[in-house]
């Protein structure tokens, strides 16, 4: 396991801002989390009350967003960050962005949840989805494990593991066109399952946004939007 | 039979004498602290001047201990450690300036142009010409602003007559950004000026004998920050024209004005590299923690 494994500051000032940034960033982790886990359950249980507490809930984590962006800016003026600091700054701010947008598309499972609640059910709609809901929150749990250890193999795990995420989305949706081929008048519900697919599948993007950044965090090497092959350079070259 | 017993007897003291060495050889090596290695590119494609082992010792302190390290032509280079680290004394071998102190010793090879710097009966003066120097606190001479700038030029005898003197002041203090400020007291003493233009002449000064590298000893340090802002300008100017090498105690002035930057860290250089990777991704972790603040 690669890890930044450096001494404090000589600033114990600068070492608490930046763990305060680092506990935020993990406490806004945890509660986007929370946020998937309840809008799924919400979905797969057509729990409508549930739904809506997650769909009102996402304030919060969008305060917590501009609070932490506000920190950082306020280091990177006061503190002039360079090196591993410079890149925890970095990969903190691009982190939180995308744990914003996992919390919007959660939002969006819980105003789902509530429209669907309130039909009738077609078996076979949910089990699908549930399993891409288990894989992609299984990821999003590994990522922030990840984060809050610093473990890149495993950030790398979970980078890796968004195909498979993809290809369940991609099944899903294989077998949703066929439900609406079979009975149009299903293609209103189906759709709104749709939705509720695309937006697990774009939390498993997030996620692996996530990833690359705490691999540029830790190893200074930037990941994104290069081949397998070259990553697994990238990685072992350091 | 006496004498081969007694053959014998030196023998084994010279071998003992010979282990000795061997194991104190050994002691030394195994002394050589774990950054004694430089980490990172210490070559340069185009070297303007170029060190190879090189040791200084003070008495019997050693102050430098075997760095190798290029210049390339037409690039700033910063030199960053703590106090005491020897990125001053490493300067200040290029251009000789280490002879005016009694007890120091140089070893290894520092070359410019591939001349040896430390020939015998190489002349320092010209040598001094050629690798100019900035220094801490600006010291201008004593003499106006015109004279501070065509001494040099005077005592090299580069100028033919009173014209081409007027005209090497005149592009030395274009070049050095501080023209369009004197222009109109060139007799009114050096030393009149505000710090930062004082620091100024100094560089015009240095460049009006034509150097090839030019040296800075934390040309900054006694200046303001506009003042400051204004030297940092000029030596990225400076650079289409001279090799730079700039030791500085503000990581931010090293990363703003130089190309490549070398980390020193009890007479060692530590790692040196790209100005743009040292500060973003340091290889070495004494530089992580120097750069970072996590020293001391």
């Amino acid at each position: 396991m690669a890890k930044l494994s450096l001494g404090e500051h000589t600033s114990q000032q600068f070492e608490q801002e930046l763990e305060d940034i680092r506990n935020k960033v993990l406490t806004m982790g945890g509660m986007v989390e929370q946020q998937v886990a309840d809008g799924l359950k919400a979905l797969i249980e057509s729990d409508g009350a549930l739904g809506q507490t997650v769909a009102t809930s996402d304030y919060k984590v969008n305060q917590l967003e501009v609070e932490i962006d506000e920190a950082c800016t306020q280091i990177i003026a006061l503190r002039q960050p360079a090196a591993s600091d410079l890149r925890i700054i970095m990969a903190m701010i691009k982190t939180i962005t995308d744990l914003e947008r996992i919390g919007d598309e959660a939002e969006k499972l819980g105003n789902f949840s509530v429209e669907l609640a309130s039909v009738d059910r077609a078996p076979g709609y949910f089990t699908k989805l549930k399993h891409l809901g288990e894989q992609v929150r299984e990821s999003l749990r590994g990522c922030l494990d990840a984060l809050a250890r610093q473990d890149t193999e495993q950030a790398m795990r979970v980078a890796m593991s968004d195909q498979l995420v993809n290809t369940e989305f991609e099944a899903l949706m294989r077998q949703l066109i066929t439900f609406m081929m079979e009975d149009p008048r299903s293609i209103k519900r189906v759709l709104q399952v749709m939705w509720c697919a695309r937006a697990l599948e774009r939390i498993g993007d997030h996620t692996k946004n996530v990833c690359e950044y705490i691999i540029f965090m830790v190893k200074g090497k930037d990941i994104r939007h290069i081949s397998l092959n070259e990553v697994e350079q990238v990685i072992s070259s350091s | 039979m006496q004498q081969s017993v007694s053959l014998g007897r030196e023998d084994i003291l010279n071998s003992a004498d010979q282990t000795q060495r061997i194991v104190i050889q050994r002691q030394e090596a195994a002394a050589e602290p774990e950054f004694a290695k430089t980490v990172g590119e210490i070559t340069s494609r185009d070297p303007r001047m170029s060190m190879r082992d090189v040791d200084v010792f003070y008495g019997d302190k050693q102050a430098i201990h075997h760095v190798s390290l290029d210049i390339g032509s037409n690039e700033v280079i910063a030199m960053i450690g703590p106090s005491g680290c020897g990125k001053s004394t490493f300067l200040r071998c290029l251009n000789r300036m280490n002879d005016t102190i009694e007890n120091c010793r140089v070893t290894g090879s520092i070359k410019l142009d591939d001349q040896d710097v430390y020939e015998k009966h190489r002349d320092v003066v010209s040598l001094r010409a050629r690798v100019g120097m900035v220094f801490q606190k600006p010291n201008p001479f004593p003499k106006s602003i015109y004279d501070n700038v065509a001494y040099g030029p005077r005592i090299h005898g580069l100028a033919a007559n009173k014209a081409e003197l007027d005209e090497i002041v005149t592009t030395s203090l274009e070049k050095a950004g501080l023209w369009d400020e004197v222009k109109d007291r060139l007799d009114s003493p050096g030393t009149g000026l505000s710090g930062g233009q004082q620091q100024r002449l100094c560089i015009a000064r240095t460049i009006a004998v034509s150097p090839e590298v030019i040296l800075m000893d934390e040309p900054c340090s006694a200046l303001d920050p506009i003042a400051t802002a204004k030297i940092e300008e000029l030596i990225d100017e400076l650079r289409q024209n001279y090799t730079i090498v700039i030791v500085t105690h503000s990581m931010q002035q090293a990363a703003r004005v130089s190309q490549r930057t070398a980390y020193f860290h009890l007479g060692y250089l530590v790692e040196v590299g790209k100005t743009s990777r040292i500060f973003t991704n340091p290889r070495h972790k004494l530089t992580e923690d120097y750069i970072t603040g996590r020293f001391g």
